[in-house]
């Protein structure tokens, strides 16, 4: 990267999850932001204009992630949000954000199944914030 | 109402017709399971359309005559007995020998019924079929319902086991590719965080085992007459060592002695629980209050924390199997999410209950109350 660090926004109640992609990102020359639930990141928001937001699905409430990429699209429909969650291995339940339809109701630009390979979230933020 | 689905097998018309009238005005009053149950008869001629209609309708009753034009009644029997659906069988045969009632009830058939018979006969004989097949389904249905909460209680560990290894193969990942470079001391807090989730899966499979013991009944209870605050005593110094580490003082008041029938293993969990339970949700320089004292024939136990406390919503999940409030507060705190369902099952063996009364930052009171065991 070449250019003045981009912010990434990283919000899960999984503490573990937090540190581990913080570090995988602040090693790519990103900024992290963190936050541990909805609410905080909403606090967040009122103060950081990230560029790329990664959110967890099931927080304190089971759709905490889709509630808090419907209210980041609002205040930036262009940031790009990615939503990460384990629903998909646990209970078979698959998301996806791929088609126009599914991106109509799931606002978020990705939807990435729990764990997550670390190259591969690299590869789809770099994808992203066109730093290809 | 339910109906049960009768067919009645026989080749002589006057008999297949008189049995249908005679079950379609009947209504069997079953009292133990507060139902009452209808029939619907269905009657077949030959063990060819009895196999058929078997096999299409699925009956609950099958009345079945032992001699039939092409096949005996035993040998359809012998054909329906190996389908996998359950039905009550009632053989009426001529020749009532017991010789031919011990062959169909080896067969499969619950009862037998002589030729000729009264229609009192046939109610008599209908209503203790039933019964027994209600009762057969009710306990099978039991059976369902236990292997239903079991299968949950599985998944629910599979996934609680998966998410500490998940995490810690996570950080050994990172420190595989060395993500944060070569220096050991950028991986600090990566170090202590897989120990903190190693040591709480530890805690987990420890519950685990405790749990298991007690629901499978095998550990052997040994009851005796026991002064609790003895045992109170001990579960103290057992955790005196990690509430001294952050100034957390407990403090017993206790009628000395309290007297209980009860095996001291069972109660010495209670009160590790609960004090362990009081130290790690407890700030820094907090204290314990744990009061032992009898009401008549009841023992209380009270313990009351100054710590981070729960909100209403938080206590009422607290009693679920791995209902482990997780919030930024207790990220930090190693927990099972088991040991307030021990709690449970040990409270249950003493007749007992237990409560729980909390404020957010202020504390929390746990109060189990139990009685003697008999």
């Amino acid at each position: 990267m070449n250019k003045e660090p981009k912010t990434i926004l990283v919000v899960d109640d999984d503490i573990d999850f937090l540190i581990q992609t913080e570090t995988v990102l602040k090693a790519q020359g990103f900024n992290v932001v963190k936050a541990e639930s909805q609410s905080e990141a909403e606090e967040l928001l009122k103060k950081i204009q990230p560029d790329l937001a990664i959110l967890d699905l099931m927080m304190e409430h089971f759709d905490g992630g889709f509630a808090l990429a419907y209210h980041i699209k609002k205040i930036n429909p262009d940031l790009p949000v990615i939503i990460c969650s384990a629903v998909t291995s646990e209970t078979g339940m698959k998301f996806d954000a791929s088609t126009k339809e599914e991106r109509s109701w799931i606002k978020a630009d990705l939807f990435l199944s729990k764990p997550i390979r670390h190259e591969q979230l690299l590869r789809e933020i770099k994808r992203l914030l066109g730093l290809d | 109402m339910p109906t049960l689905k009768t067919l009645v097998v026989d080749d002589e018309p006057g008999i297949r017709l008189g049995i249908r009238r005679i079950l379609s005005k009947y209504v069997a009053n079953l009292p133990d399971m507060e139902e009452e149950v209808e029939f619907d008869v269905d009657l077949a001629e030959n063990a060819e359309d009895a196999l058929e209609k078997i096999n299409v309708h699925r009956p609950d009753l099958l009345i079945l005559d032992y001699k039939l034009p092409s096949m005996s009644g035993l040998e359809l029997l012998e054909k329906v007995r190996t389908a996998d659906h359950e039905m009550v069988t009632i053989m009426i045969t001529a020749y009532a020998s017991l010789n031919t009632a011990v062959s169909a009830i080896k067969r499969g058939a619950f009862d037998f019924l002589a030729k000729p018979f009264e229609p009192d006969d046939l109610r008599k004989t209908v209503f203790k079929a039933i019964q027994n097949l209600f009762l057969a389904r009710q306990i099978r249905q039991l059976e369902q319902e236990k292997k239903q909460v079991r299968f949950q209680f599985i998944s629910v560990l599979g996934h609680e086991l998966k998410a500490p290894i998940n995490a810690i193969e996570g950080y050994l990942n990172i420190m595989e590719e060395r993500v944060a470079g070569n220096d050991i001391s950028a991986y600090e807090e990566m170090i202590r965080r897989s120990l903190l989730r190693i040591q709480g899966m530890r805690k987990m499979i420890a519950d685990l085992l405790d749990l298991t013991r007690l629901e499978s009944g095998q550990k052997k209870r040994e009851i005796s007459q026991q002064n609790i605050v003895k045992i109170a005593k001990n579960a103290i110094e057992t955790v005196q060592p990690s509430a001294d580490k952050r100034s957390i003082k407990i403090n017993l008041s206790a009628d000395e002695p309290v007297l209980m029938q009860c095996d001291p293993g069972e109660i010495e969990i209670v009160f590790n629980n609960l004090l362990t339970n009081a130290v790690k949700y407890n700030k820094d320089n907090g204290s314990v209050d744990f009061d032992i004292h009898r009401e008549n024939e009841q023992i209380i136990i009270t313990v009351s924390d100054t710590g981070i406390g729960m909100t209403e919503e938080e206590c009422k999940r607290l009693f679920q199997e791995f209902g482990r409030i997780k919030n930024p507060k207790t990220r930090e705190i190693p927990g099972s999410g088991l040991g307030l369902s021990i709690l449970k099952k040990i409270a249950d063996l003493y007749d007992g209950c237990i409560k729980v009364e909390s404020q957010p930052d202020v504390g929390s009171t746990f109060t189990v109350t139990l009685r003697s065991a008999e």
